[in-house]
């Protein structure tokens, strides 16, 4: 058995692309970072003092679904910040393989579309892998904790990347909601499609 | 009586460009069979005798449209054995100007099926519970082994791993 799990191990090591069965599951406690944010300072979540959770975002410039989302992420982040849970963009791609993500970019982006939220570059790519963030967007929702802050939900934004004014299911809005109101999170994990993480 | 004059020969010119426009469409860009996740799902479980591949792509996905060619040659250095189907998930208004040209200026053999269905955390799971939704990933199937792939291909790779659903049959 232990062998069959070993051989099993070896095989996702050497052929999945993407770490997916690594990083946070439900329940973890999330490490803290320092990112360089578009500004030039460097962003933890020990900074935010008084955040009752975060809205960790990784996103980008270049990805066409990251892209329809970035209004969304925006007034996620101006409906949620002064209520304890502000919105906290990281960028995981390698800006050799896309340089339509570098931190101009990224600054020009963020003027353009006038982005409120921190938006990090994971420069040495150290930080996504930890989570288990595999494409962008892609979303965990923290919530602090006096362990630190704790995973309560991976997945996407919502349920209609097309078009807004469909959605049915605001993902997101939902766990913030039932984090204020103290309830139960009805759905802890969804599925989106997304663009990988470039190497 | 003049203006009708001009009034017709206006439209017979207008007509004529227009039909003209059409014909070149119709000789040059593709049909596309577009489809929400219940018309998809039949091509995710095909009954026949060959071996099916069935990718998940977009012409913005850059390492998707890298593994694209490989999936072709394997199309065609297969032709009896395997059926490749690649499900684009290009956004609806890029259809006509990134989709289309793509398919025409590659001369894609292999079936390409358009999946449009935004309730996308409704139907990934249903093609495979691992998949979270980062592309392109790839399901061999046939009538006795199915796998899912959340991994880029070379032609090699794609082959190696054809090989064992071909030989086990």
């Amino acid at each position: 058995m232990n062998t069959i799990y070993n051989i099993l191990i070896l095989f996702t090591t050497l052929f999945c692309s993407h770490p997916f069965d690594d990083g946070y599951d439900i329940g973890d406690i999330a490490t803290d970072f320092s990112l360089e944010n578009i500004d030039g300072s460097f962003v933890s979540l020990s900074d935010f003092k008084d955040a009752k959770g975060f809205i960790i975002v990784f996103t980008c410039n270049t990805c066409p679904y990251a892209v329809l989302y970035e209004d969304r992420i925006e007034a996620l982040n101006k409906k949620y910040a002064h209520q304890g849970y502000p919105v906290i963009a990281i960028m995981p791609n390698n800006v050799e393989t896309k340089p339509g993500d570098s931190m101009i970019s990224m600054r020009e982006r963020a003027i353009d579309k006038g982005f409120t939220f921190p938006y990090l570059i994971d420069a040495g790519q150290k930080i996504y892998p930890q989570y288990g963030a595999t494409k962008t967007p892609h979303v965990f929702i923290l919530e602090s904790t006096p362990r630190g802050p704790l995973v309560r939900y991976i997945g996407g934004i919502d349920d209609n990347y097309k078009d807004a004014s469909l959605v049915k299911t605001p993902y997101v809005e939902e766990v913030i909601e039932s984090l204020k109101n103290g309830y139960e999170i009805k759905q802890t994990k969804t599925k989106a499609i997304g663009c990988s993480i470039k190497l | 009586m003049k203006i009708h004059f001009v009034l017709i020969a206006f439209c017979f010119l207008a007509c004529k460009s227009e039909v003209k426009t059409k014909d070149n469409n119709a000789v040059s860009l593709p049909i596309l069979e577009i489809h929400d996740f219940s018309g998809i799902e039949p091509y995710l479980n095909l009954d026949g005798s060959k071996t099916y591949i069935v990718n998940f792509w977009a012409t913005w996905c850059a390492p998707c449209v890298k593994e694209i060619p490989y999936f072709e040659a394997i199309q065609a250095n297969y032709p009896k054995h395997v059926e490749v189907i690649l499900i684009s998930l290009d956004f609806p208004r890029q259809y006509e100007s990134k989709l289309k040209p793509f398919i025409q200026k590659h001369q894609l053999k292999s079936k390409v099926i358009v999946l449009d269905d935004p309730d996308m955390n409704s139907w990934i799971p249903k093609v495979n519970a691992d998949w979270d939704g980062a592309i392109p990933v790839t399901l061999i199937y046939n009538n006795s082994k199915r796998t899912f792939y959340n991994r880029t291909f070379t032609y090699d790779e794609l082959e190696t791993e054809l090989e064992t659903f071909l030989t086990i049959k």
